[in-house]
């Protein structure tokens, strides 16, 4: 019993030191990464990171069980206010951009789509590939959960804030939403750029009603032409700034950035 | 002893006390998130708007007041976001301080416009109407057929598809599962001989031990593609698919507990049987059979408990669309699935949260009625 005490105590004073970084699942292997390098590094520094979801990072932050929360998304109204309430300042930083590819069976004869017709599809007016230039093949929408912050970000950018279709088929994760649209030949879905590969097939696209399709690869998504991207951010308390501002910058920085692209995002410049 | 028991019921009781106090609160909140408000210009007919109605609008599936009651006008649908159409940057201050005047102004010029913004930026001498909010009600929350937590500016917390999911799946899995456990329970227990039965019972305890997950994958993987291409389906997504993988789960318990209960029979009725002249197949069927019904009624109801509270099987092969299921081949999604998927991201304290421990208290009731009916059945057929 004794030991098991003392080991407890000595793992709590170890864990007392170090920073904790929690939030996004889409951020956190990147996280990972970075807290890796940056931790053999600096051999005094500990970090432990974790996943569980943005909604889940912002808890923690409001709550003071971590550092950084890490998000797939901006931080909402509702939980501003709750730091707010709590008197806790915080500070936004964007780490790195991810990008999503619109992705259809191989078989599929389309190989461009206009943001328009993206809108009708996962809102549920185009049901059939044949309004778009396919077979006459009905149209199975596969999409990320409700709370995912991919989910929000492809409704923001791409459905012009309309919401999905309720027929829509929710899948918990892009490995399966991969599976799912290797398997079935009517189907569409979105998955970051990371995940791209040939058991699928990318769309170009056009945010120029027709005039420029893009194709998505890290090159477009680096020159800002490809228009599906969004911004991954760190959030943390500005009175805990000084102790995280080390890691943030090495983040930031263009060894950090290179680590950014090796995990499959796209660094910031 | 006595104490371990007191700890349990305490514990149990608490937390159905816990899950009952989050899950009511959703009733007492409109569907639009705290610190939002809608407004309309003063001239506006319309008093109120229900959440249905506020989603359409803002999906621009209604596009005339004249749907909602109000005078014939385009409905201009506004966001915080959107001011940057009316006003240029410098109007609204560096640090956006006029957004809240600029916000009431733009309101007031529109006739037909909604908006939809914090109530932070609303100006005390505010020039539009600010619409009162119903809040949701049961039959809302039970009836409605369109699941959109995360809707903005309104959410649809319509939890129908989800409960018609949930019995559906759980219903195909014990019609799949039941005959086909009691089928081998009745092998294991009164036909095998003691080889083939050492062999067989820890190949099917083995099933009990493989991890949802991998269950899930497996399902994704062979099952979905195997429904797919059989029955010529759009997507192998399906309730049959959540169906067939849930009976290969509660298999194992049906199995366990029925033979158990049929190996309970007492060996002199079977042979009071025998002796009288029934053969070993009807021995089976009138003695054995109807001795351990109640016996067998627990295991069906352990198996449907099991099947409607597996979470993470399910939500990798039913497709996860909150629609009414017509067909046993349609995409469904399941209560669990639900809150598995979604209390990950939710706010805490949010009213999406709340919405998914109502899930909860839901999930719980539905489990609950069907041991008190096992149980009302077994001590029926006792009494016969």
């Amino acid at each position: 019993m004794k030991k098991i005490l003392i080991i407890a105590l000595c793992l709590y004073s170890s864990l007392g030191f170090a920073q904790r970084i929690k939030g996004s699942d889409t951020v956190l292997p990147l996280s990972q990464k970075e807290a890796e390098v940056f931790g053999k590094k600096n051999k005094g520094s500990k970090l432990i990171v974790t996943g569980g979801g943005t909604g889940i990072g912002f808890t923690a932050l409001i709550d003071g069980n971590t550092d950084i929360a890490m998000a797939s998304r901006k931080i909402k109204l509702d939980e501003r206010l709750k730091l707010q309430d709590a008197g806790k300042a915080f500070k936004e930083v964007i780490i790195s951009y991810d990008a999503l590819g619109v992705v259809v069976n191989p078989a599929n004869k389309v190989s461009q789509l206009t943001r328009e017709q993206l809108e009708g599809i996962f809102t549920g007016k185009i049901t059939n590939w044949k309004a778009v230039g396919g077979d006459d093949l009905k149209i199975v929408v596969y999409s990320r959960e409700t709370s995912s912050g991919t989910y929000e970000f492809f409704k923001e950018h791409v459905m012009n804030k309309k919401n999905y279709a309720s027929a829509v088929l929710n899948l918990p994760a892009t490995g399966a939403i991969i599976e799912s649209v290797s398997q079935t030949k009517g189907s569409i879905g979105y998955v970051g750029l990371a995940y791209l590969e040939k058991d699928v097939k990318a769309l170009k696209v056009s945010f120029d009603k027709g005039k420029n399709y893009i194709a998505p690869s890290m090159a477009t998504a680096k020159n800002k032409t490809y228009p599906i991207t969004r911004p991954l951010y760190f959030y943390y308390l500005t009175k805990s700034e000084k102790s995280l501002k080390p890691f943030i910058d090495f983040t930031l920085s263009a060894e950090g950035q290179d680590i950014v692209e090796k995990v499959g995002y796209v660094p910031l410049n | 002893m006595r104490i371990s028991a007191l700890v349990t019921s305490i514990t149990i009781i608490m937390i159905v006390f816990f899950l009952f106090r989050e899950g009511v609160g959703i009733f007492k909140s409109p569907s639009v998130e705290k610190g939002y408000v809608i407004a309309v210009n003063k001239s506006n007919a319309v008093e109120t708007l229900n959440s249905t109605q506020l989603k359409n609008i803002y999906d621009q599936e209604i596009t005339n007041w004249k749907t909602l009651g109000g005078k014939s006008q385009e409905i201009t649908v506004f966001r915080v976001e959107d001011i940057t159409n009316y006003y240029s940057e410098e109007e609204l201050g560096a640090n956006m301080e006029y957004l809240p005047a600029k916000i009431s102004e733009v309101l007031a010029k529109t006739p037909g416009m909604i908006a939809f913004f914090p109530s932070t930026y609303l100006v005390k001498n505010f020039k539009g109407k600010v619409l009162p909010l119903k809040n949701i009600s049961v039959a809302n929350f039970l009836g409605g057929t369109e699941w959109f937590p995360t809707a903005q500016p309104s959410a649809q917390f319509g939890a129908w598809p989800l409960i018609l999911g949930t019995l559906y799946v759980s219903l195909i899995a014990i019609l799949l599962a039941l005959p086909l456990g009691l089928a081998t329970a009745v092998y294991l227990a009164e036909i095998a001989d003691k080889r083939t039965r050492n062999f067989l019972k820890p190949v099917i305890e083995l099933l009990a031990g493989i991890p949802s997950v991998v269950y899930g994958f497996f399902g994704l993987v062979v099952i979905v593609p195997i429904l797919k291409n059989t029955f010529h389906l759009d997507s192998g997504q399906s309730g049959l698919a959540g169906g067939i993988l849930l009976a290969i789960m509660a298999l194992p318990t049906i199995i366990t507990v029925s033979e158990d209960a049929l190996h309970n029979t007492p060996n002199a009725m079977r042979e009071a049987s025998l002796a009288m002249g029934a053969s070993k197949w009807q021995t089976i069927c009138r003695i054995v059979v109807p001795y351990s019904s109640s016996g067998i009624t627990a295991a069906a109801i352990l198996g449907i408990g099991r099947a409607m509270g597996e979470t993470m099987a399910v939500l990798m092969v039913t497709g996860n669309a909150a629609v009414v299921p017509h067909s046993i081949f349609e995409p469904l999604r399941t209560i669990p699935a639900t809150i598995a998927a979604e209390l990950g991201e939710a706010p805490q304290g949010g009213l999406h949260y709340q919405a998914l421990f109502t899930l909860g208290c839901i999930l719980f009731i539905m489990t609950v009625s069907a041991n008190l009916m096992a149980g009302y059945i077994s001590k029926k057929k006792r009494l016969a």
